[in-house]
């Protein structure tokens, strides 16, 4: 079954027409990359998961996102509840001005767990998810903006991993880091997607071909192409996506 | 798309046209040695044989360097890898014009019957794999998969033709017996050739499959498997 499904979106930016008629289905536990070139709408989609475009001012929704089956926009959804479930890892790391320890107990915290014992447990576990540990188990007091933006990006997602959510959404996560920075992230994807699912925006072909099991390609607020990765980047169907992935495009 | 990669593109197209057209006039050059036995002619197509293999080297290397500079992928893709293996089919194919012309070298001073050469149908032979080199050369620079596809019946003619020959050449053979040399050797042209319309096959095959994305192979072209097109 699928885990996210979207059938017929449409959004508006007051009287912009951001995204055109866009229907999809995400697979549980899968990897989902959305590409396209800036302003096609692919983040606008993303954020649309987890509710972050309610509070832009004049934009509108039609259609329905289900998650699990349930509409995330339904009357009765409460939005710090669904973003417990779908977490969010952005373009530039965004620790909180804390030790690497609260970063991570923050979310524990806010949900109202007290148990101080379970909340050294599951940092420790976040933090291991995030194949953060061994580099900061010997400093957890220290300030989290002390760690390289590459380790500050990785506790970011073990931040979001903490409450354990089912969805994991990642706006171009490793556009700010270096090579190697990318690569750590890029593993902890191919690790994460056996817990969550995953729906990634990427500019970086290679890397949305290397991480990701389906990839969608957005232009002008439409989904032109949506199919498993390899079909895309070996014989993609329309000849924009193409002309996209080639580097042909405009 | 970035026009240096365009163009390293081109220049790659342009270098396999080249190879192409210079494995064709060895295998042309090659046709006339065989059937006036000229060693003249074949030692002038086996010092050739040493462009062909820098050109291999050549377009081997080029084909790295794109493929790690560029992380080509889709219509791109498909198209090195094609070029690297008609390279690799090109290379062979100009082996077997030197193994010929090595031939003709080492049967300087025998005459080579005029009615063994009609009932081998070797003119035939080399015309009919002349025909196939040049059609999919066409087919290539007009990125023309049908085309392509067209020339592969032709290989039938050449299979027909090579296993006939062995019975004309025994036959010659027992009533000649001071030919048998020479028949061994003529042996080895018509297998050479007949291999040569099996890498003609494979270059159709890689042209199709760079602009189709359709994989013949293995399939005696009689079926498509594979990836579809849109």
């Amino acid at each position: 079954m699928e885990k996210i499904a979207a059938t017929d979106v449409n959004f508006y930016y007051g009287d912009f027409h951001a995204l055109k008629g866009i229907s999809m289905e995400i697979p549980k536990n899968k990897v989902v990359a959305f590409i396209g070139p800036s302003g096609c709408g692919k983040s606008t989609f993303l954020r649309l998961f987890n509710r972050m475009n309610d509070l832009v001012p004049g934009a509108r929704l039609e259609g329905k996102i289900l998650i699990d089956g349930q509409d995330i926009y339904g009357p009765d959804v409460q939005v710090d509840e669904l973003r417990k479930n779908v977490g969010m890892v952005f373009q530039r790391p965004n620790p909180f001005p804390k030790s690497i320890f609260d970063n991570i107990a923050y979310g524990l915290r806010v949900n109202g767990i007290k148990d101080k014992e379970f909340i050294r447990h599951r940092v420790e576990e976040s933090l291991r998810g995030a194949a953060l540990w061994d580099e900061v188990k010997d400093k957890l007091n220290a300030s989290a903006y002390a760690l390289s933006g590459g380790q500050q990006q990785r506790l970011c997602i073990a931040r979001a991993m903490a409450v354990s959510p089912s969805v994991l959404l990642m706006d171009e996560p490793a556009s700010a880091l270096d090579p190697i920075s990318t690569a750590k992230v890029e593993e902890l994807i191919s690790e994460l997607r056996n817990e969550v699912t995953i729906v990634i925006v990427t500019h970086n072909m290679q890397q949305a071909s290397r991480v990701s099991d389906k990839t969608a390609f957005f232009y002008m607020g439409e989904m032109v192409e949506y199919d498993d990765t390899k079909v895309i980047f070996t014989n993609p169907h329309k000849t924009a996506t193409q002309n996209y992935i080639t580097g042909r495009f405009g | 798309m970035v026009k240096f990669i365009e163009s390293e593109l081109l220049h790659l197209r342009s270098e396999v046209y080249d190879m192409w057209t210079l494995v064709c006039n060895q295998m042309d050059q090659v046709r006339l040695a065989v059937l006036g036995l000229d060693s003249g002619i074949a030692s002038q197509v086996m010092v050739r044989e040493r462009r062909v293999d820098a050109f291999e080297l050549k377009i081997d290397s080029d084909v790295e360097d794109f493929i790690a500079l560029y992380t080509p992928v889709a219509v791109d893709l498909r198209f090195v890898l094609a070029m690297l293996k008609i390279n690799n089919d090109l290379e062979r194919i100009g082996d077997y014009a030197d193994g010929i012309a090595r031939f003709v070298r080492d049967s300087e001073g025998c005459l080579l019957d005029s009615s063994l050469v009609d009932n081998l149908h070797l003119n035939e032979m080399f015309t009919v794999v002349l025909e196939m080199m040049k059609g999919l050369q066409q087919a290539f620079v007009d990125e023309d998969p049908a085309k392509a596809t067209s020339v592969m019946s032709m290989d039938d003619r050449l299979d027909t033709i090579k296993a006939a020959s062995t019975g004309v050449l025994v036959e010659y053979a027992r009533a000649n017996p001071d030919s048998i040399a020479l028949c061994m050797g003529l042996a080895g042209v018509f297998r050479k050739l007949e291999r040569t319309g099996d890498h003609l096959t494979n270059i159709a095959e890689e042209i199709v499959f760079f602009i189709d994305a359709k994989v013949l192979k293995h399939t005696s072209g009689m079926e498509e498997s594979g990836k579809q097109s849109d």
